[in-house]
Order: C-alpha cells, then sequence, then structure tokens
C-alpha cells in the first residue's frame, strides 16, 4: 500500500541548525493497517508524515502509495489518496467558512473543480447524516462558520473532511494534543469508529503510550529519525506501557524522552 | 453643493471597482497587493491610448481589463513560482509599469478632450456630465457585483476563498494554492485597470501619476465600508464596499470644501487609514485598562 525506502531528510543543511531529522527510514505500509507511532520529542514523527504528505522536498529515498511513486509529486497533487489531520486544530479548516462549507471543499478532493456552484443541496443531507455520526450536534449548525467551533469539534469535523472522500491513506499527527482529556478521549472513539467504519488504512502518531497500545494493530516508535521498534499482531495486542518502555531502554540505550509521554 | 455630491459619488462609483479589486487580495486572499498602484495607471492608459487611436470606447475597457490582468499575473508567478514575498513582488511589478505605462502612453500625460468615451450616450440622452459617470458607475457596479457574488460561490470561487483563510488545508484537499492565488492577482488587478479606464474617461486624461497612493484610498474605502456596514453574507460585503468607496469620496469632498488645502489629502488618508487600521489595537488596549483599574480594588 505504502512503501516508503530508505528516506534521508535533513533541517537546515549546512547551516550550525542542521538536523537530521530523517535518516534512512523505511517502512512498508500494508492495506488495512492502522499504525499508531510513538517517539520522543524531535524523533522524527512529524517529520516522516509530512514527507509522505509531500510537505517538503526529501534529501533521498522514495515514497510510493499503491504502485505509484509520489516522491517527486507535491503536496496537493498526493493530497487526493490522502486524508490528513493536524495537531494544531486551526490547521484542518477554513475558519472563516461554515461548517457545510468545509466539508464542500473536502467533498471535492481529487475532483477537478469548476464554475459549478460550490455546494449542492444533495450534497446538504450527506454532511448532515455525516455529522449526525459524530455525535456533537454540529449538524444542527451546519452554517456556523467553524472558527467558533470548540477545538475538539474543529478536530472531528477536520477527521470527517478527511475522510468523507475515502482516502488511501489516513495520516493524523497528534490530532487529539491539544485537546482535553474527555475530548481527545471522545475524538479518539470517532478516529476508531472512521477507520473501522470505512476500512482505512491509518498511521497515527501519538504521544499517549496507552492510545498507542489500544489503538490499532501495529505500534511503531521512532527515535532520532529511525524507526527503532516495530511490532504487530499477537505481540502488540500484549503489550503494556511498561514492557514498551524496556524495550526502548533496550534498543536505544537511553531513557525515554517524551514528558508528554511519561505524563499521561 | 449639489455637484460636489453629485462629483463625488460619480468618482465613488467609479474607484468602487477598484475597491472591489483590493478587496480581492486584501481580505479574500490576504495578500497586501501593491501591483493595484500600476494597474490602475495602466488601465487608464492603455485605455486612452486606445481611444486615441479611435477604439470604440467599451472595447477600450475591455482592452484595459486584460492589461490589468496581466499585471496581476506577472506579480502572481514573481510570488508563487520565484517565492518573492508578495507585498515585494507588488512592489516590484509596480515599478515595472510605471516604464510600461509611460511606454504605452508615450508621454507623461495624455489628453482625451476630443475623443468619445462610454458616458457620452448617458450625456447625449440629456444627463450632466456627473450623472451620466454615476449611471455608468451604477450599470458596472450593479454587473461586477452579480459576477463576483456568483463567482465566489462556485467551487472555485470557494478555494480561492479558503486559500486566504488556511493555504495548509487548502493543499491538503488536492488544491494547488500557487493557483488560487494568481487566479485572484490576476482577477483583482484586472478589475482596478478597468476602475483606471473608466476613471481616464470621465476625468478626460490618463496621467503617469494617477495610481500613487491609490492602494491607500481602496484600503480607505474598503475598511469604511467594513466598519459602517458590516454585514455578513458575501452579496452584503460586495455592496458595504461600493457603499465605501462613495462615502470616503464624499468625505474628502468635504473636507476640501471646508478647505483643507489639495496638496495635504494623501496626507489626510493616510492618516485615516493608519488609524482605522490601529482601531483593534487601540480596542484591546481600553479593554485592558478597563480590567486593570477594575483589578485594582
Ligand atoms: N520545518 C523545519 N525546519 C527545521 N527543522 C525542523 C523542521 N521540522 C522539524 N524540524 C526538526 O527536525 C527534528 C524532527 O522533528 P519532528 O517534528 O519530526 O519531531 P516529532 O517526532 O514530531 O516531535 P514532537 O513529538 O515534538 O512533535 C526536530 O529536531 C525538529 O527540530
Ligand atoms: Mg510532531
Amino acid at each position: 500500500m505504502l512503501i516508503v525506502n530508505g528516506l534521508y531528510k535533513t533541517f537546515n543543511s549546512g547551516t550550525c541548525n542542521q538536523k537530521e531529522a530523517l535518516i534512512n527510514t523505511s517502512i512498508h505500509v500494508r492495506q488495512g493497517d492502522f499504525i499508531s507511532i510513538i517517539g520522543g520529542n524531535g524523533a522524527g514523527k512529524s517529520t516522516l508524515l509530512n514527507c509522505i504528505a509531500g510537505v517538503y522536498p526529501i534529501d533521498r529515498g522514495s515514497i510510493v502509495i499503491e504502485n505509484t511513486d509520489v516522491t517527486n509529486l507535491p503536496e496537493h497533487k498526493r493530497a487526493t489518496v490522502l486524508g490528513r489531520v493536524f495537531q494544531d486544530p486551526m490547521m484542518g479548516t477554513a475558519s472563516n467558512m461554515g461548517i457545510e462549507e468545509n466539508l464542500a471543499l473536502a467533498y471535492r478532493r481529487g475532483k477537478k473543480r469548476g464554475l459549478s456552484w460550490g455546494i449542492s443541496n444533495k450534497e446538504r443531507s450527506l454532511y448532515k447524516e455525516q455529522l449526525k455520526t459524530l455525535g456533537l450536534g454540529l449538524e444542527e449548525r451546519m452554517t456556523t462558520k467553524v472558527g467558533l467551533l470548540s477545538n475538539g469539534q474543529r478536530q472531528a469535523l477536520t477527521l470527517l473532511m478527511a475522510t468523507l472522500k475515502k482516502p488511501k491513506l489516513l495520516l493524523l499527527d497528534e490530532h487529539t494534543a491539544a485537546l482535553d482529556p474527555k475530548t481527545a478521549k471522545k475524538v479518539l472513539e470517532i478516529t476508531d469508529q472512521i477507520i473501522k467504519e470505512h476500512n482505512l488504512t491509518a498511521m497515527m502518531v501519538t504521544h499517549n503510550m496507552r492510545d498507542a497500545i489500544k489503538h490499532g494493530n501495529r505500534l511503531i516508535m521512532m527515535h532520532e529519525g529511525q524507526i527503532i521498534l516495530d511490532i504487530n499482531g499477537e505481540d502488540k495486542k500484549k503489550l503494556t506501557v511498561e514492557a514498551l518502555l524496556d524495550r526502548f531502554g533496550k534498543v536505544s540505550g537511553e531513557e525515554f524522552a517524551n514528558d508528554r509521554a511519561l505524563l499521561s | 453643493m449639489l455637484q460636489i455630491i453629485t462629483g463625488a459619488i460619480s468618482l465613488g462609483l467609479l474607484w468602487a471597482i477598484m475597491t472591489i479589486g483590493v478587496y480581492i487580495t486584501y481580505r479574500i486572499l490576504n495578500i497586501a497587493d501593491l501591483t493595484v498602484e500600476g494597474s490602475i495607471t495602466m488601465g487608464a492608459a492603455i485605455a486612452a491610448k486606445a481611444l486615441t487611436g479611435g477604439v470604440n470606447p467599451y472595447l477600450a475597457i475591455i482592452l484595459a481589463f486584460f492589461g490589468g490582468m496581466l499585471a496581476g499575473l506577472f506579480t502572481g508567478i514573481l510570488h508563487t513560482k520565484l517565492k518573492i514575498p508578495a507585498l515585494l513582488s507588488g512592489i516590484l511589478t509596480m515599478i515595472a509599469l510605471y516604464s510600461v505605462n509611460l511606454r504605452i502612453m508615450g508621454t507623461s500625460n495624455l489628453s482625451l478632450i476630443r475623443a468619445e468615451t462610454v458616458y457620452m450616450p448617458f450625456q447625449a440622452m440629456g444627463l450632466n456630465q456627473n450623472n451620466a459617470a454615476i449611471v455608468v458607475g451604477l450599470i458596472c457596479v450593479s454587473i461586477l457585483v452579480a459576477i463576483l457574488y456568483w463567482f465566489f460561490g462556485t467551487e472555485i470561487g470557494s478555494v480561492i476563498r479558503a486559500t486566504g483563510n488556511n493555504p495548509h488545508m487548502v493543499r491538503a484537499q488536492g488544491v494547488n494554492t500557487d493557483l488560487t492565488i494568481v487566479i485572484g492577482l490576476v482577477l483583482s488587478n484586472g478589475l482596478v485597470a478597468v476602475s483606471g479606464g473608466l476613471i481616464a474617461q470621465s476625468q478626460r486624461f490618463a496621467d503617469i501619476q494617477m495610481g500613487t497612493g491609490s492602494i491607500v484610498i481602496g484600503l480607505a474605502s474598503v475598511i469604511i465600508g467594513e466598519v459602517l456596514f458590516s454585514r455578513n453574507g458575501f452579496l452584503s460585503k460586495l455592496i458595504s464596499l461600493v457603499l465605501g468607496a462613495v462615502i470616503y469620496r464624499v468625505i474628502i469632498a468635504f473636507v476640501l470644501k471646508l478647505g483643507m488645502p489639495a496638496n495635504d489629502l494623501k496626507l489626510f488618508t493616510a492618516i485615516t487609514v493608519a488609524i482605522a487600521l490601529a482601531l483593534p489595537i487601540f480596542k484591546e488596549y481600553l479593554q485592558t485598562l478597563k480590567k486593570s483599574s477594575m483589578g485594582v480594588d
């Protein structure tokens, strides 16, 4: 489904701020995988997802999505097969525009946009139905400006937008990190529900080890620009936080350094 | 007195088209585009040159439209392809246009005293010059508002609106934001040039200096419209821009009448706009003052 091969990404190359964010990173994501990704601050998790999405060019390596080499495709072209939700709730939606307008923009992902009206009545009833499944009452506020929604509501809406047109791959980068624990839990539930319902392939970065263990069928740990653990199937089901920390210590020879992960 | 007012209204309506152009870049795309200083003159220059060459005055306006669009395209390419910051891209085009406009006109001031204009058919119907300009202005503005209301509701129009709001999101939805930015700049400068062409025909000359400070006039009109008539809904926003442009001209006519020297006009406008742009900061400051004075006891 997704094959990332020998990825290198260095920021600020040649300056004193040079940072090797990804070093020879490879991963093979299978159809239907739901991968949770953990790792310390600056481990390269966001960089990996951003490279897959084409936010910036990579230095070396290749990225293939369903037999299409996308390594040199610009971000907006790759977006046609990707769904993305970001850590910052402001990033995923246009705040000056209404809920239904945002959904209409997302509904046309991958289609040619022309001079027909930006939203049709038929779509409106579809959006209403889909919003209902979120259970947040947003279906009653279709024309409300997204800027007036709470962070949790915005993330749930972004999630819906990312999956309204079924993506080949869903990329979630700490999409619950900016939310309070209760809202985070709710958004995670919605995430699970949507991924199951549409049978999506997904990669989810989280700083919460418990969430990483609880969700998905596969867990990846990153450290200093490399994937140091890749746990699957039965092993994944049996994981505990302690076992995970222990394995991290053995592989990296360090203590796990992500304050947020340890506190939560 | 009446003549001063009708004069101000007619000028306001012609400048309203320019104001709508400025709104497209400044508010919709979230870019301060200085190209307009050159493209408004370019519109005047093209229309004037065409008229002196005996071209139909309506066709002259259409030519001006294309010229302005070209200017917008140039800025758009500088900004999106060559990654030059938007403000600087606009300045570069503006400077370049100064030479281009001189070349188009062949002189720094082109008189249209004997040329036929779009206003003449209405003057032939018995309207005086100001009223003819008001009629033409109203017709143009109405058509424009209707077309833009439609356009920004379409699929393409929606993504242009979203681009100024959140380009990240637009790219994540599979849209090339370089393209939407260029379309916005092209459209905006095309309209600004149309405004320039109409103004030149109305004042019966084109001058190389006529664009100087026009961005500030456009911004002043946008802000006046927003402050006085701020409502939700795109249609009422467009209409408020037109009213803003007219009211700006009426205000200017009055301060001139009250005896302010015409040479101080630009200073006056710049100060007004600076104050209007700073209003949110003043409000915030007043609020913190209030809060801190309450916190004392
Ligand atoms: N746009 C950028 N410019 C320069 N350096 C960057 C950029 N993005 C990331 N980096 C650097 O690359 C390294 C990896 O960053 P990345 O954001 O991928 O980490 P992360 O694993 O997502 O961490 P976190 O848990 O803090 O989100 C960090 O050292 C970071 O400072
Ligand atoms: Mg990150």
